[in-house]
């Protein structure tokens, strides 16, 4: 339920992107989240839901890609990726592993109307 | 059409987790964030821990709870200044209830302060609250697969805390399981095997803090 405060700050965030490409609706969030993190997108979705009523946001689709846990094996010193429920190295079963990635979360791209002639987004680069 | 936007999504509580950091380290003080399950021994630890850091230092604590004032009383009892972060039913501590609650504290006159977080081991891993060190707790009755099933948890953590080590005859905890895993999501972090009750690791975790502490006042 941790989701309520972030889903709260990840519109204030989503609209204000859009506002600056002039955008009058956003579809479509795509964010990236680690598969060591705690984020469930079900529950972004149904608090954005909620929150994004009356907004440029209502009714847009939350589509999350799960990023791999990804370690390097301390004894054979292969890279490899795991499940975050099995913590062992994927060539040599060793459970000495050092983490390389899997906590990211962040809001990839949107997808947005945009009203006018408005140029496009990696003309503005927006980052 | 796409638009990029590559925002990290934590930031708002991560700006705010910062401006209390700096607030503490201009009075110089040490913010201990203990995490763990409910009933993990978070309060008995904290309590235990005063008792063996309080010569030393001015300690203050910031009981979070979903409600009640319980674990408050329990530290005020001790003659140390308490405050009690409801959160109302909100399954973890935010920087910003952090930043709002501190000035309830006597904060010229404090070392060290105690948070101690919501009985939980998947939210709060998630919210930085702006402290220079934190604590996990896992005891020995809640079984030795926690690492794996909540890695986030024992990531990012400084250290590691086994409560309960007292109970290990009664309960089939396999300790190098959780060390390989511990090791492997959090390398290099310390682990100390600790019981509340007996007293006993009670000591090498206070100096762990005291240093911390130190480091934080000079």
């Amino acid at each position: 339920m941790h989701e309520l405060s972030i889903t709260e700050h990840l519109l204030e965030d989503c609209i204000k992107s859009a506002r600056e490409k002039n955008a009058s609706k956003i579809r479509v969030i795509h964010l990236c989240i680690g598969q060591l993190r705690g984020i469930i997108p079900d529950c972004i979705q149904i608090y954005l839901d909620m929150l994004s009523e009356g907004t440029i946001a209502e009714g847009a689709r939350i589509e999350a890609e799960y990023l791999p846990v990804k370690v390097l094996c301390r004894d054979c010193k292969k890279e490899g990726e795991i499940s975050p429920g099995h913590l062992a190295c994927p060539h040599c079963k060793s459970l000495k592993l050092k983490l390389l990635s899997g906590k990211e979360f962040y809001i990839k791209s949107m997808e947005v109307d945009i009203d006018g002639n408005q140029s496009t987004a990696s003309d503005n680069g927006l980052e | 059409m796409e638009i990029k936007v590559l925002h990290q999504i934590m930031d708002w509580n991560e700006d705010v987790g910062d401006e209390v950091k700096k607030l503490l380290a201009s009075h110089h003080i040490c913010m201990v964030n203990v995490m763990g399950s409910p009933g993990s021994g978070k309060t008995s630890m904290i309590t235990a821990l005063i008792n063996a850091l309080k010569g030393n230092w001015r300690i203050g604590v910031i009981e979070g709870d979903i409600a009640g004032q319980v674990d408050a009383e329990r530290i005020a009892s001790l003659g140390i200044p308490a405050v009690q972060l409801n959160t109302d039913g909100a399954c973890h501590i935010e920087a910003m209830s952090i930043q709002h609650i501190l000035p309830e504290l006597p904060l010229d006159e404090l070392d060290l302060i105690f948070v101690e977080n919501i009985g939980n081991l998947v939210c709060p891993a998630e919210f930085y609250i702006g402290e220079a060190l934190r604590i996990t707790l896992l005891s020995i009755p809640e079984g030795d697969d926690k690492v794996e099933k909540y890695p986030l948890m024992f990531t990012d953590t400084d250290c590691l805390a086994l409560n309960k080590y007292d109970m290990m005859p009664y309960f089939e905890f396999e300790e190098e399981r959780v060390l390989a895993n511990y090791q492997t999501v959090n390398p290099g972090a310390p682990l100390f095997r600790i019981s509340s009750r007996t007293g006993d690791g009670i000591q090498a975790l206070a100096d762990f803090i005291s240093e911390k502490a130190g480091k934080v006042r000079s």
